[in-house]
């Protein structure tokens, strides 16, 4: 049914369809608009279509190797090399497909909205061009088994992100956003580059599976270790690094606002990465675990606290996102910090792991819903600002709809997905630290409190005058808010479908180190 | 101790050039600490590579000595490249920040807060 070539070459078509088209826009640009809208439109289908055939390859057959300038994936080894990979290779593991498949559904409902909220702006050659290279960033972050090009797709997600930010200038106030974003990545993106020096020093490798094969934990590796859970926890917006978030999120078109929501947990994924495959048992466990969990329940309380005075709407979804961040880190953390215990990792951390890697996917499904609604109602009445908005549910119904599932799911109410993923964490955590699962519990009810406020200041009360002549928010919009909202109440009614088929083996890659090495250097 | 000087040297410019992006209120003088930073960091890369007596891998003609690895090279190739893709879009929003708010002056650009 579907070409052996393409099932065999996916994941290096994944990343070289979206390079390639976004520098061909620009030119498809010129010709007409309704023909590059097809282009880009096409081009994140097809990109999405083959992520997502990778993604459940990966899933029925295992982890899959792309050795890149080989005739196969059985030489990521060279003979004559002396056993050390010398290629780039890409090795897509349950871990990786799961991020991959939040990518392809986020990527292209995504751009089914961008084709119709962005249709009035200038300068859209550009946007689509940056737009293809985040996602370029995304898929070859999620997906690389070589440190040097980890770094190096972080560093075009970075420059691709700080363009979008900037994109819509807003009297400089949007620039200024974007300068605090990159310096703050560009800092973080060379601390990476010393610790991926110190592992070449060290190890004379920079494939994630011989280093994690020679890792010795010595005073070098742990400088490494700090210099990439603090660089990439600022990347994804943990407390005390999240300063740059709440700009950035509020500031960035909404359409890009939901994509750099992937890309923040790109960066959760690739500090999960790291800690699980190139450290996982050498690590003090239960030191770096708490660490995590500080981390995360710092992210929880702080964002959530700061959420609710706000009074723009997209700043205080920006708050809700950095505490969200924090579940995440709590689960996983938990998970970590009782690593080298099989009767507790089984009794509770697989299930803490797996409710912290579920919470990744359904956060990015309705958080994304959450910025598509704001951007939508930015687009009919032209502010953010919660004190000049109400009324809107009379005109604006299908909006209300979306905003009220992605609200509920973020509280974590069922039948909504953001309840399954939450319950989980709470069970686990419970047995783990009950005050952590309390804590949890306490952020979720401020985090329904909040939600309802806005819902209520939004779309309740009399039609307002000024706001009487808005009318629903178009249908490309709605098509992709749909899908998103669709996913979470699939997600949300299926959760024991989706953790068993999606969420376990992702978990179980990321603690079973031994797999991940065996199946890059063979058996080593 | 001679052969450890390129890391000296490294822990130096890795010194000055955060002591500018914190102390410095001129965005261009951040920016300059910036590209100081990346500087360090491609030293540091290309002592790692360095071999005494080692020489270039180039099989044509190659006297029969011990080849050196090329890949710290490489590795600082591309980051001299992206290098330069970050300067030049940090100067590009420079720019804007002048075109928009007449100065370059950290304490000034601070509009978002209000």
């Amino acid at each position: 049914m579907i070409p052996a070539f393409i099932v065999e070459n996916s994941p290096a078509l994944m990343v070289i369809v979206p390079l390639v088209a976004a520098f061909i826009t620009p030119f498809i640009g010129r010709i007409s608009h309704a023909l590059r809208s097809l282009w880009v439109g096409g081009a994140m289908a097809v990109t999405s279509a083959i992520t997502l055939i990778l993604a459940l390859d990966v899933y029925a057959t295992g982890t899959r190797l792309y050795v890149f300038g080989a005739s196969a994936a059985s030489m990521a080894l060279p003979p004559d090399s002396g056993g050390i990979p010398i290629r780039i290779i890409f090795a897509v593991d349950p871990m990786s497909a799961l991020m991959l498949v939040i990518t392809a559904i986020s990527g292209f409902a995504i751009i089914l909205y961008s084709l119709a909220s962005e249709r009035s702006y200038s300068g859209l050659e550009s946007y689509y061009t940056l737009y293809l290279l985040m996602i370029t960033g995304i898929l070859g972050m999620v997906s690389t088994g070589d440190v040097f090009n980890f770094f190096v797709f972080l560093e075009i997600l970075s420059l691709a992100s700080a363009g979008l930010i900037a994109y819509r200038i807003d009297g400089g106030v949007a620039v200024e956003a974007a300068l605090k974003y990159f310096v703050l990545s560009t800092i973080g993106a060379l601390a990476i580059l010393v610790a991926i020096g110190i592992y070449y020093g060290e190890y004379n490798a920079l494939n994630m599976a011989m280093i994690a094969a020679r890792m010795q934990f010595s005073l070098l590796d742990q400088v490494a270790l700090v210099l990439i859970i603090a660089a990439l926890a600022m990347k994804c917006g943990a407390v005390p690094m999240h300063f740059w978030t709440p700009d950035a999120y509020s500031m960035a078109p909404s359409s890009i606002t939901a994509l750099l929501v992937v890309a923040s947990q790109a960066s959760l994924y690739g500090l999960f990465r790291t800690v699980f495959t190139l450290y996982n048992l050498s690590l003090n466990a239960v030191t770096v675990g708490w660490l995590i969990i500080i981390l995360g329940v710092l992210s929880m309380v702080v964002g959530v606290t700061m959420a609710i005075p706000q009074k723009n709407v997209k700043r205080l979804m920006a708050y809700h996102a950095v505490s969200q961040t924090g579940y995440m880190l709590l689960g996983v953390g938990v998970g970590l910090a009782v690593l080298g215990n099989q009767s507790l990792l089984d009794a509770f951390g697989y299930m803490a792991m797996e409710g912290g890697l579920f919470h990744i996917i359904n956060h990015a499904m309705y958080k994304g819903l959450l910025f598509l609604t704001a951007g939508a109602i930015f687009l009919r009445i032209g502010t953010y600002n919660l004190n000049r908005m109400g009324g809107l549910g009379h005109s604006m119904k299908w909006t209300m709809v979306f905003f009220v599932i992605g609200a509920l799911a973020i509280a974590g109410i069922p039948p909504f997905n953001g309840f399954a993923s939450k319950l989980m964490i709470y069970e686990s955590v419970f047995i783990f630290n009950p005050v952590l699962a309390v804590i949890a519990m306490v952020v979720s009810i401020l985090t329904l409190a909040s939600f309802v406020k806005v819902f209520h200041s939004i779309f309740m009360g009399p039609r307002l005058p000024e706001y009487a002549e808005v009318k629903e928010a178009p249908l490309p919009m709605l098509f992709g808010m749909g899908i998103l909202a669709v996913v979470v109440i699939l997600f949300g009614l299926f959760p024991t479908i989706v953790v068993e088929s999606l969420i376990t083996p992702a978990a179980h890659a990321l603690v079973n180190q031994g797999a991940y090495i065996s199946a890059i250097l063979g058996g080593a | 101790m001679f052969w450890n000087l390129p890391y000296v040297a490294v822990v130096v410019l890795t010194i000055i050039a955060l002591a500018t992006i914190v102390l410095k209120k001129n965005l261009i003088k951040v920016f300059l600490g910036i590209i100081i930073l990346e500087s360090a960091v491609n030293l540091f890369l290309i002592s790692l590579g360095y071999r005494e007596g080692g020489i270039a891998p180039i099989y044509t003609n190659a006297p029969a000595a011990a080849m050196v690895l090329p890949t710290p090279q490489a590795l600082t190739l591309t980051s001299i490249v992206i290098g330069v893709a970050t300067s030049a879009l940090l100067l590009s929003f420079a720019i804007i920040i002048w075109k928009k708010y007449g100065s370059i002056n950290l304490d000034r650009i601070r509009r978002l807060k209000e």
